[in-house]
């Protein structure tokens, strides 16, 4: 008896589960599958927390929660106007911990935009797209796109007030768009508008073809990690030098200290998820507006970008030309190709840090500026002049001296630049998005966020 | 000529095309699966048709809801009849019509339309698209089969009994 238990045990375990010596740590990660996607041994330098956050790792552990609690509630959910709504409030009365089940989904995917976005930051600033994990920049700006999509088709799935306005405005957006806006538009409605066919939609990929690609982006994504070698090296060899890098073995130097992030960030997302409810507002009503109506918080930079630019700017040729800076990063020729240490060096910190204030800085006064001065002369005068190429061509002007005077000034290399002028869009993102969430009351007017 | 290495490529050439054209059919079946299906009946058909009521029952000035058919009715002070579509031309949120002030105001980002549609207040590009009004024997009947765009008012876009 005991003989056929142990049989089948070593058939699946084909070596000792413990694991005892240095030998036997390394031949576990070579020989484990769950392992397997980690080398064998890491540069020691690579290891501190503070070098990474750990912020890769936490995206994924974030997946694995989302896709565990995505599945307790496919049972309770129901995607039709009719029971969508009550199926959520059922869900939250009916169920053993129904609504912290909710909470916990809610809330880590809406972290899991944070984290992602602090995640391409660390990379970026650590010049962790260079040489061998150029196309890994691609596959993570992939993800990122992934993930806005996983979590705008959730948000209507609630059908509450919140999700049927947010989804309107911001699929009313993508009429503008020039000759394809209303095919478009109707797509994403899956008709005129938004309603049954609607939700199916949004259910149907929010739950098997956005997790799955997502899924196997990731998987891509860790095995370029892995075949560059680990992450970037904050102290990179010296070719001059002599001295070997250390290097120790990933058991248990590297997944313990995995396993301690990802445990405490699952403590934390389950305290918060206790003491925060995801937001439910009332049961979606058509024929009712609410005031403001705003999108999901990570679309509310564009928003805000519609409030001053003409449409076809605002929405197509701006986010284009950001896109198209990002997917560029990795692709431009820099010489040297820095990376290792957070901002390069001390002349990357200073540029970036100044990059980040001005960035913000100037949204704020330009915001201000047409809020206040220029609604009110501007008017019906040919829109696409004023609210579309002018400012557009006075802004890139403005980066343009603004890079100028990085280089008189504090001359840093090509890899600096690209660093300050990403930092720079990065911060002008943030800024319109915090001026979106908390600076936008009834009828989008300015107002400060304890009036909203 | 027809040496066994041409007809191997040829072969192999075959295989792509193969796999392209069931590409392509995969692409058509799953395309066909997202377009947008229109589930309201076809224009003219009675259920697109809303009765809205007899003439007299509007009074000059007015603007009426109709919930079911996504239209406000407005009567126009000479008389005239002219069915708004209630979404904003902006990013479509639902405007309500303020008595007080005479005008649709939208709550989204505040634009603002006159009794006839047209644009008072910006951010909103044209005004509230319109439906198609008719008046038969002194009832008046509205098509809500699809909103009709337009760039400004103009007299011939109001029904008269
Ligand atoms: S949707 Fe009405 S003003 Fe924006």
């Amino acid at each position: 008896m005991a003989g056929i238990v142990t049989r089948i045990w070593r058939s699946i375990f084909t070596r000792p589960i413990k694991v005892e010596g240095e030998r036997d740590q390394r031949r576990a990660v070579r020989e484990w599958l769950a392992l397997h996607a980690r080398p064998v041994r890491v540069r020691e330098s690579t290891l501190p927390f503070t070098h990474t956050f750990g912020l890769g790792g936490m995206s994924m552990v974030l997946v694995i929660l989302l896709m565990a609690t995505g599945v307790l509630l496919m049972l309770a959910y129901e995607p039709t106007p009719a029971t969508a709504y009550r199926s959520i409030e059922a869900l939250q009365q009916d169920y053993l911990f129904g609504g912290l089940v909710r909470n916990v989904h809610h809330w880590s995917a809406n972290l899991l935009v944070a984290v992602a976005l602090l995640h391409m930051l660390r990379t970026l600033v650590t010049g962790g797209f260079h040489g061998l994990r150029r196309f890994n920049w691609v596959i993570g700006l992939s993800l990122l796109a992934g993930i806005l999509a996983a979590n705008f088709s959730g948000y209507l799935l609630p059908w509450d007030q919140l999700s049927y306005w947010a989804v309107t405005i911001c699929t009313g957006m993508l009429g503008y768009i020039p000759l394809a806006g209303p095919w478009l538009q109707g797509l994403m409605r899956s008709g005129q508008e938004i309603g049954a066919s609607t939700l199916v939609m949004y259910y149907a990929f929010h739950t098997t073809v956005i997790p799955v690609t997502v899924l196997v982006f990731m998987a891509f994504h860790f095995w370029r990690v892995r075949k560059a070698g680990g992450v970037v090296d904050p102290v990179p060899p010296d070719p001059d030098s002599d001295a070997q890098p250390g290097y120790v073995s990933t058991l248990p130097n590297l997944l313990m200290r995995e396993l301690a992030v990802g445990l405490a960030l699952v403590a934390a997302v389950l305290v918060f998820s206790v003491l925060v409810e995801a937001p439910l507002a009332g049961p979606a009503n058509p024929g009712m507006s609410p005031n403001p109506a705003k999108a999901p918080w990570y679309f509310l930079g564009f928003q805000e970008l519609q409030l001053h630019f003409d449409p076809l700017f605002s929405i197509l040729i701006v986010p284009i030309l950001g896109a198209v800076f990002f997917l560029a990063i990795p692709y431009i020729r820099y010489a040297p190709e820095l990376s290792g240490p957070w901002f390069l060096s001390p002349t990357g910190r200073k540029t970036a840090a100044i990059a980040a204030i001005a960035g913000a800085v100037a949204t704020t006064a330009m915001v201000l500026v047409d809020e206040l001065w220029l609604h009110s002369i501007s008017d019906s005068v040919a829109p696409v002049l004023l609210r579309g190429l002018l400012p557009l061509a006075i802004i890139c002007a403005g980066i343009a001296g603004f890079r100028f005077y990085l280089v008189r000034r504090h001359s840093p290399a090509g890899a600096e630049q690209v660093q300050a002028m990403a930092v720079l869009l990065l911060s002008c993102l943030v800024t319109l998005t915090i001026i979106g969430v908390w600076f936008r009351g009834a009828g989008m007017a300015l107002v400060w966020p304890w009036q909203i | 000529m027809n040496t066994p290495q041409t007809r191997r490529s040829f072969l192999g050439k075959l295989w792509f095309l193969l796999g392209g054209v069931a590409l392509a059919e995969a692409f058509w079946l799953a395309g066909d699966f997202l377009r947008p299906r229109n589930r309201r009946t076809r224009r003219g058909t009675p259920s697109s048709i809303i009765v809205a009521g007899p003439v007299e029952r509007f009074e000059t000035g007015t603007v009426t809801a109709f919930r079911e058919g996504k239209f406000y009715l407005a009567r126009l002070d000479d008389g005239g009849f002219l069915a708004l579509h209630r979404e904003c031309t902006h990013l479509g949120c639902t405007v309500p019509w303020r008595q007080d002030e005479g005008r649709f105001v939208c709550p989204c980002h505040a634009s603002s339309f006159d009794i006839h549609g047209d644009v008072l207040s910006a951010p909103a590009p044209r005004p509230l698209d319109l439906f198609s009004v008719r008046i038969e024997n002194g009832i008046v009947k509205v098509d809500t089969t699809s909103p009709l765009k337009r760039n400004v008012f103009d007299a011939s876009q109001v029904a008269r009994p």
